[in-house]
């Protein structure tokens, strides 16, 4: 392995720009001349839009233009979009109701967009929009997930009865067989409680048009630009792909709340040619709050069958998932195809059967947020796993590891192949992390002081490195999930490598560096990432999903192949000797069995100067480009212990230890892995311990800012014990299997498990703050006392 | 309209405001110093950290016509030519950052609390002081272990002469 080569711990290239306050990200954007824009929100949660008067706001000082939803419509504008169809269990489309980017006739959620001020000044965009007077006729709102179907308010005239969808997956009959023999059955009730994404930067976009050329250019906030721009241009109808310029400069963190097409770009951007200025809208944070797509808010009961020895016999789901009041861009896959395909865990299961019910509400969209659906699986899984070990006595890691699937490939009943693992490996050594054995000492340790200790397992597995596109298409998908890569050798033996990966804190343009280092022996600073910019970059489809390296990266490598034997082909007439005699390594061509060799830079200026080779025979020139479709998914999985210290005076928990063991397949940057493990179990910590996302039965969101959503902060947190074990991914060329989103999917499982193990009853729900711990302890006290 | 004198990253700067523009909005467009960003408006995140007058403050909920007269330190004036602030590149040796987003607040935060608590900082210390920045990638660990090795390199005398200054 070399210094800064595959498997390498390579500090990051693309640090020095944001250590020195010179990065890049949306908001820094400014165009010769621009123009500010601030969406008028609708502070009604559902109502009806009587009318809308902006003549007063129109002669406001600064005001460029006002434009609401007849605008748009005028102009053709079309209404965003979900790009994944699913089907009704009856084989019926899925009911969804019209999301026009600013609104018709109608608001559905507090912060829904009625109109659009542009102005010289923010503050002058700002004055005007309280000058609007917008005539309501509020109605009803319907918030609670578990109350949508069927009741009296309709929030889209397309589904009656508030469902999107009722779909199933699973043998139903086959399940219900396996339930009929089992010995001991565990049923849970569960709320995957809602949360807002967060990412540290709030979404902005920066809409330009060129009237000379007549192509608009989009900065956004976008965690794949090209996605972004095939919406805008092929379904919105703002300009043909060859007149609209999509860029996602550097990017503040995504977690999936910037996959998606919003109403203020697509706004922004058309703006900008009706008002003849460049047109930047930022979100503050409460408008990030109301308008970002959150993330789960899933009301599940869930039952677990076992047989007289403890062996699963078979699964069942019910699952209500809110989609909020809009079909966001992949919302209807969350539920569905990301949630219950991982139903089967780590465990052999004979048999599942899953149903899920997606409603409309008066509340923001939800969407895929960190792990999407698989975090919602995970916890289904992991608690009925802990709650029957529980219940049928049996200690939680021999329960797991009983169960455990043992053989590979092993299909599930849900669709999945999974292709290699090693689970009891994970186990073993993140027992031996946390130091199982001596749990019951510091048990005792805690108990004399008054204290509540608990540990907590989970063992996760996630289907990443999305997706065979052929197979998410015939799933619904409406676009494929392969990715590009084009090397571009320079004549002097640098590269550039345009990916459409895009990267917003994943470290891209050091782990991708590190690749083509590594294949092309070459220093890792002649690598250069180009990526986030639809003029530069051919088409890709971004980065979600934990798939830029087992996807994004395997394109780049199918590229460098290509690179290497073309490489050959110029070497050979070089060193005069036949294509088939040339190898390379270490960056160099050499003829086999002789001393005679080319170094890769020398390579690339003759494969530029071809004066050694014909040009009608071989063309001139080094760069390739690949557009890789993986074969499968992959398949990270992994065990996180929690340990947990309860002080039932005040319910406040702390996580004492934790302990991480994922297989990731290979790892190329360690450190960057880890990395985004710490980042990951945060947000799932977050997620158990502190945040959620709350409307009130009006439909306001009280929870909508960082004074009322509690983020996770540094002492809320510890240090984590993180290792890995490796089982080589088979389905892609690297052998990686991804690595972003495992944290926040093994986590929140893990806390509660802990905290319920402390509690000695399993009545709490996410998130559990100090106010429902102390709840719950006291509980735990005073069934103590009656026994 | 308010006039506003400023010394910022050393140099003095005077410009004609609009009374109820923010420090920060000044710092980012008034002198195009992007580097201090705005996260959430309420003085929470941090992601808007500076120094004024050698301490820690937020820029986002700071009037630019209160502090007429005052040094800001930003982001962009920590490094010593091309020589990086030793919390720089400790946030970078210990991977402290993913996004970068939050990265000039969490380390101006962190220079201030060296300059407040010392150069020997133990886990818990850092964690309690840090809970003015909000990171959402990190978890905080590498954070963590970047501030104790930053404080510890300014220990050993490796700080610029502003720092010193201030």
């Amino acid at each position: 392995m070399s210094a800064t080569g595959i498997g390498a711990a390579v500090r990051r290239k693309e640090d020095h720009r944001f250590i020195t306050g010179q990065g890049r990200y949306t908001d820094d954007v400014n165009r010769p001349g621009q123009a500010h824009a601030y969406f008028l929100r609708s502070p009604h949660a559902h109502a009806k839009i009587k009318s809308i008067d902006t003549k007063a706001a129109a002669g406001m000082p600064g005001v460029l233009g006002i434009f609401t939803g007849d605008d748009l419509a005028t102009d053709k504008i079309g209404g965003l979009i979900c790009g994944w169809m699913i089907h009704n269990k009856d084989g019926s489309p899925m009911r969804a109701g019209p999301h026009p980017a600013l609104a018709q006739g109608k608001v559905r959620y507090v912060g829904d967009h009625v109109a659009v001020v542009v102005a010289e000044t923010l503050a002058q965009a700002r004055d005007a929009a309280e000058a609007i007077a917008v005539d309501y006729q509020e109605l009803p709102a319907v918030v609670d997930t578990a109350k949508a179907i069927g009741a009296k308010t309709v929030v889209h005239d397309e589904a009656p009865d508030n469902s999107v969808f009722n779909w199933h997956l699973g043998d139903k009959d086959a399940t219900e067989k396996a339930f009929k023999a089992a010995r001991h059955v565990t049923k849970i009730d569960l709320v995957n409680n809602r949360l807002v994404p967060n990412a540290m930067e709030p979404r902005a976009a920066v809409g330009d048009y060129d009237a000379g050329d007549g192509i608009f250019t989009l900065y956004t906030t976008s965690q794949n630009p090209h996605v972004a721009r095939l919406v805008l241009s092929a379904f919105i109808g703002i300009a043909p792909e060859n007149k609209l310029r999509v860029i996602a400069p550097d990017v503040g963190g995504g977690f999936g709340s910037k996959i998606f097409i919003y109403a203020e770009e697509t706004v922004c951007v058309w703006a900008a040619k009706k008002v003849g200025r460049p047109v930047k809208w930022t979100a503050d944070r409460t408008e990030a709050f109301l308008s970002d797509a959150h993330g789960r808010d899933h009301v599940t009961h869930a039952e677990l069958a076992t047989d007289a020895e403890g062996k699963i016999l078979g699964m069942k789901v019910k699952t209500t998932a809110n989609l909020g009041a809009y079909l966001s861009t992949f919302s209807s896959s969350v539920p569905t195809y990301l949630y219950a395909p991982l139903l089967s865990g780590q465990y052999d299961i004979p048999a599942i059967y899953c149903e899920v019910d997606a409603v409309y509400t008066n509340t923001a969209p939800v969407d895929a947020y960190r792990g999407a659906g698989r975090p919602e699986a995970t916890f289904v899984v992991e608690r009925l796993i802990e709650v029957t070990a529980r219940q049928l006595g049996k200690d939680p890691a021999k329960f797991r590891m009983q169960n455990y699937i043992k053989k590979f490939p092993h299909q599930t009943p849900v669709i999945m192949m999974y292709d290699t693992g090693n689970y009891s490996a994970s186990l073993k050594k993140a027992l031996e992390m946390i130091d199982y054995k001596g749990l019951g000492k510091r048990k005792r340790d805690s108990a004399r002081a008054g204290k509540l200790r608990g540990i907590g397992f989970s063992s996760y597995i996630e289907a990443c490195g999305i997706a065979p596109s052929a197979a998410v298409g015939s799933l619904g998908a409406g676009v494929g999930l392969w990715e590009s890569a084009e090397v571009r050798v320079n004549p002097v033996g640098t590269v550039e490598v345009l990916t459409g990966s895009h990267s917003h804190g994943q470290g891209h343009e050091t782990t991708f560096a590190q690749l083509v280092s590594d294949r092309l022996g070459i220093p890792i600073d002649n690598v250069s990432i180009i990526h986030g910019d639809t003029d530069k970059v051919q088409m890709g489809m971004g980065t979600y999903g934990s798939r830029s390296g087992a996807v994004g990266m395997s394109a780049i490598f199918k590229a460098l192949d290509k690179v290497i034997a073309k490489g050959k082909k110029v070497a050979a007439h070089v060193l005069e000797a036949d294509e088939a005699d040339i190898d390379f390594a270490d960056g160099h061509f050499a003829v086999k069995g002789t001393d005679r060799k080319l170094d890769f830079g020398s390579c690339a200026l003759q494969a530029y100067v071809a004066h050694k080779f014909n040009g009608q025979e071989l063309e001139p020139g080094l760069k390739e480009g690949a557009f890789y479709d993986p074969t499968n998914f992959t398949f990270p999985a992994g065990v996180h212990i929690c340990e947990v210290e309860i002080d039932p005076e005040t319910g406040v928990t702390r996580i004492e230890r934790w302990a991480a063991v994922d297989d990731f397949g290979n790892v190329i940057n360690p450190m960057i892995v880890e990395g985004q493990v710490h980042g990951g179990i945060a947000q799932g910590v977050g997620q158990a311990l502190l945040e959620g996302a709350r409307y009130n039965a009006d439909g306001q969101l009280v929870t909508a800012s960082f004074m009322d959503y509690t983020m996770p902060r540094a002492d809320d947190l510890p240090s984590f014990d993180v290792g890995m074990t490796v089982t080589p991914c088979p389905s892609n060329p690297l052998g990686i299997k991804g690595c972003g989103e495992a944290g926040a999917i093994a986590s929140p499982p893990a806390v509660i498990n802990a905290i319920t193990d402390a509690l000695g009853h399993e009545d709490i729900a996410m998130p559990a703050t100090p106010q429902a711990v102390w709840r719950a302890a006291q509980k735990s006290i005073s069934r103590q006392a009656a026994e | 309209m308010a006039t506003v004198s400023l010394t910022v990253n050393g140099k003095a700067v005077t410009a004609n405001i609009d009374p109820r523009t923010l420090l920060v909005q000044f710092l980012r467009e008034n002198l195009r110093l992007t580097g201090t960003h705005v996260g959430c408006d309420t003085s929470q995140c941090g992601a808007c950290l500076v120094h004024l007058d050698g301490k820690a403050v937020k820029s986002c909920t700071t009037l630019a016509v209160s502090v007429d007269g005052a040094s800001v330190t930003t982001i962009e004036g920590l490094a010593s030519g091309d020589t990086l602030h030793p919390m720089q590149e400790a946030f970078r040796e210990h991977h402290g950052l993913q996004c970068g987003f939050c990265t000039p607040g969490m380390i101006m935060s962190a220079v201030d609390m060296v300059n407040r608590r010392g150069h020997q900082l133990d886990e818990k210390t850092i964690r309690e002081d840090l809970d003015g920045n909000i990171c959402r990638c990190t978890g905080y660990h590498n954070i963590v272990k970047a501030i104790a090795a930053g404080a510890e390199a300014m220990g050993k005398g490796a700080a610029p002469a502003r720092q010193a200054a201030e």
